[in-house]
């Protein structure tokens, strides 16, 4: 066996046939805007579980023209992020940035960035579990049959509940939309701070799920409403101090332990963002100040 | 050229990167309804379909996609070509079309004679690709719904006055309903089921 | 343009080349070949063509010696493959009725047309470490006889001539058979997508289950009407030819479970039954195989459906190895955006109750 009988892959990997099959998934997905269309999701070179979904959506849309953007927690050095992004300079020779404002596709996994996205990108989220209902019933064939009848009494009784136990929606990512009066959806699981940023974007947001087999879209200019309560409006995560790297306020943040006595420090969670920040000069109260340094 | 050459010929030059630049556009145009989009493709399909249509096909079409032609398409070498190129079989029955295809001058027949899923899986419907003679100088029709900041207006020639009540109807059937590629020339644009038309007071 | 990334890469491509290290072991001792896993290692070879539903043993062996022994993982880097690989057609169904047979065993009867063979198992084996194995003692060659020349009947042929099994089974006429590989799931399943997604599903996971059926959960009262393992044709039909070519012979495994009978006012007395049929040798696999496609015709049967190993949703969803692994491995990713969303929760709610203590306090001193 020599490696020559082993296979030569396709232009971004998948064959024509299995990009066309996605192709019309996606075209569907985005006529019916929060609806999950069931595709024959294929077998891909990383694990289930680990992007699938937003790998085959990313590359039955990709050309040559495209400049992809891969962040995984906000971020694009993490090891996750880092391995799709070089899959796609192997497979699709692609250009790719670390800045949001020059990606024509961002494909992401639990943050959407915190730059506002412009029209002609796409955004492309990575989805383990799409159907928003699934933890209050597990059964595909009765979930399917509640989207049908727009019969989603159970997700609010959910969310109520938490309220009488614990005074909150407990919900704080993955936290269920409601898109354009119709579709309950799953944003994947971002965290809820980022929801309002569905709402109305100028991109197109599509989603890809493996896996489960599923693929839906959000398509530009469209209504993303996260459930919530007259007595219990739907708010986002607020924190105390700002990025202690570049001060920016209403982002996003991560939290790094310093040392072992207690010592934190919050700093963005979108590292470009933070970036093209520090280097228009804002300054955080940790930030590293190289010209004080010298 | 013998209607059975003319089946052989004329495919995607570079298959690859043609239907994928095709793809994008259709992608675009569907998430911006009405927004006119603009394939460059290389295909030379069977008269009378034009050749952005013969590149929606080959873009979107093969073994998995029965597609329904016009009367008048289904007699030309349109089936064999997509065959040979897409491998693609055509279907009588409406219903089962995933595609269907009516080039200009065609009666468009009523959308809610195809494919219109089911409330369960309404993906499972007919997209119609039809060749109108222009996007410019018909009636004003105003579009809106998701993908439209505010509102579009289109004016396309060649639709039956009745388009905007047939269109209506496939609209009360959300999300239930088939949904629309209009091709003119080179150009394109799309209605999905979500988008509402209504016709531009004067 | 080009964009080099900090950290991730130079961390990834150095343990890339650390696993490389490990793989290849001791460099004193000589490398493993994929002719000696082929020849030496042929179930665990036999379980990754199954699974992966690929039938290549040097492509499943270059797999389980680039996985470093890791089934699992071996099964998911010969399935990468497989979905690359163009479909060309369907092959006729195998003829298991004309297999070349190496093992062929019954339960159900103390003889019958072809006989009982052991062929190369386990059974009776006991199971005491061989010395002789530490080194490369000579290997007797096996005896071998004369074929008989007699038909191996098939023992569902051999009930079937009395009327005392059910059939084999039809499909709605005009029914394709599906492809899994090829449509996305959709409960509830025909059966021919059942048994693919049983064949190709984790043989640990159907053990269990098949296990559970026999303790009660959905019994089943099976017998192995057979077990056989050889080899069988597979033939393509050329329609260009008008008939059908054969493409070469692969080896099977198949089991018949004669199971619990029923009948009915309408139908007379039978017994049915659960099928297994897997690539390679795989005799396991193909017995838990065929009590789980039992269990899971309850519905057919109009059982009540009590029983994990009754409920399609639940095993067919949750048989495959590659997604399973996939999924509870991702856990280690990076959660910590939603982690933090979580702590942020919990410390607020913590705040709130800490306050309704103290507010509380004074009260309860009165």
């Amino acid at each position: 066996m020599s490696t020559a009988d082993l296979a030569t892959y396709n232009f971004a990997y998948l064959d024509e046939q299995t990009k066309r099959m996605i192709r019309r998934a996606i075209l569907k997905a985005i006529a019916i805007p929060g609806y999950q269309v069931p595709f024959a999701s294929r077998e891909m070179p990383m694990p289930y579980g680990w992007g699938t979904g937003g790998v085959q959506v990313t590359a039955a849309i990709l050309g040559p023209k495209d400049v992809l953007k891969v962040i995984d927690q906000g971020a694009d050095d993490t090891t996750n992020a880092v391995s799709i992004r070089a899959f796609f300079q192997k497979v699709a020779n692609v250009a790719v940035t670390t800045k949001t404002r020059e990606a024509t596709i961002i494909q992401t996994r639990h943050r959407i960035p915190e730059e506002r996205l412009t029209a002609g990108q796409t955004l492309v989220y990575q989805v383990p579990i799409p159907e928003p209902l699934r933890f209050l019933e597990p059964r595909e064939t009765e979930t399917r049959k509640m989207h049908a009848l727009e019969e989603y009494g159970l997700m609010h009784v959910k969310l109520y509940e938490d309220i009488a136990r614990n005074g909150h929606i407990a919900t704080t990512y993955a936290y269920p939309v409601k898109v354009e009066g119709r579709y309950v959806m799953d944003p994947s699981p971002t965290p809820k701070f980022d929801n309002p940023k569905m709402h109305m974007s100028e991109a197109l947001q599509l989603f890809g799920a493996g896996r489960e087999k599923r693929i839906y879209a959000v398509p530009p200019h469209t209504e993303v409403v996260s459930l919530d309560f007259e007595d219990h409006p739907f708010e986002i995560q607020t924190f105390d101090k700002p990025c202690a790297l570049c001060g920016a306020e209403n982002v996003y943040l991560d939290e790094v332990v310093l040392d072992d006595r207690g010592g934190r420090m919050f700093v963005c969670s979108d590292t470009d963002h933070c970036e093209e920040r520090c280097s228009a000069g804002h300054r955080g109260h940790l930030a590293y100040d190289k010209e004080a340094a010298e | 050229m013998t209607l059975d050459t003319l089946a052989f010929a004329g495919g995607f030059k570079e298959p690859v990167f043609e239907a994928q630049a095709a793809f994008r556009t259709l992608m675009d145009c569907m998430a911006r309804p009405g927004t006119i989009g603009r394939i460059d493709a290389t295909v030379v399909p069977p008269a009378p379909l034009n050749a952005t249509a013969g590149a929606i096909a080959l873009t979107l079409c093969d073994h998995d996609t029965a597609v329904w032609l016009t009367p008048t398409l289904s007699r030309s070498a349109l089936p064999g070509w997509l065959a040979f190129n897409a491998g693609a079989p055509v279907t009588e029955e409406r219903q089962n079309a995933r595609f269907a295809f009516v080039e200009k001058d065609a009666m468009l027949p009523n959308p809610s004679l195809f494919a219109q899923g089911t409330q369960e899986y309404p993906d499972r419907s007919t997209t119609l690709v039809v060749e109108i003679a222009s996007f410019e100088g018909g009636r004003p029709l105003v579009l809106k719904g998701p993908g439209i900041r505010t509102e579009m207006e289109i004016a396309p020639v060649g639709l039956p006055d009745m388009f905007p009540h047939f269109w209506s109807e496939n609209r009360q059937n959300f999300p239930r309903g088939v949904d629309l590629i209009l091709v003119a020339g080179g150009e394109l644009l799309c209605l999905p089921r979500t988008t509402a038309l209504g016709v531009k007071e004067a | 343009m080009y964009v080099a990334v900090k950290g991730g890469e130079a961390a990834i491509s150095n343990a890339h080349r650390l696993l490389a290290d490990r793989r290849r072991g001791d460099r004193s001792l000589p490398a493993i070949g994929i002719e000696q896993i082929v020849a030496q290692l042929g179930l665990a070879v036999d379980r990754v063509m199954a699974e992966a539903s690929l039938y290549d043993r040097a492509l499943a062996a270059l797999a389980v010696r680039q996985a470093r022994g890791d089934m699992i993982e071996a099964i998911f880097i010969l399935r990468a493959y497989r979905t690359t690989l163009p479909r060309f057609g369907y092959s006729k169904p195998v003829e298991t009725g004309d297999m070349i047979v190496e093992r062929r065993v019954s339960a159900t009867y103390k003889d019958l047309p072809g006989g009982q063979l052991l062929g190369p198992t386990f059974d009776y084996t006991h199971r005491l470490l061989d010395p002789s194995l530490l080194t490369d003692e000579a290997v007797e060659a096996p005896l071998e006889r004369e074929e008989a020349g007699e038909p191996v009947m098939r023992v569902s042929d051999i009930l079937a001539g009395e009327g005392l099994v059910e059939d084999d089974g039809s499909l709605p006429n005009g029914h394709i058979a599906g492809d899994l590989t090829r449509e996305p799931l959709e409960f509830p399943m025909a059966r021919d997508l059942r048994l693919q997604a049983l064949a190709r599903g984790d043989e640990g996971f159907l053990l269990a289950l098949g296990y559970s059926t026999q303790r009660g959960y959905a019994r089943t009262h099976p017998f192995v009407g057979e077990v056989r393992i050889g080899a069988v044709e597979v033939e393509l039909d050329m329609p260009e030819l008008g008939f059908a070519v054969s493409l070469g012979r692969i080896q099977v495994t198949e089991c018949q479970m004669i199971a619990q009978f029923k009948g009915s006012a309408k139908n007379p007395p039978q017994f049915t039954r659960g099928y297994g049929l897997v690539f390679g040798q795989s005799e396991r696999k193909a017995m838990a195989m065929s009590l789980v496609d039992r269990a899971l015709r309850a519905e057919e049967f109009g059982e009540d459906i009590v029983a994990p190993a009754q409920d399609e949703e639940f095993v067919i969803s949750h048989s495959d190895n590659v997604q399973a692994t996939g999924f509870v491995e991702h856990l280690k990713l990076p959660h910590y955006v939603d982690f933090q969303a979580e702590l942020d929760l919990v410390r607020r709610m913590r705040r709130e109750y800490e306050a309704a203590q103290n507010t509380d306090l004074p009260e309860a001193a009165e």
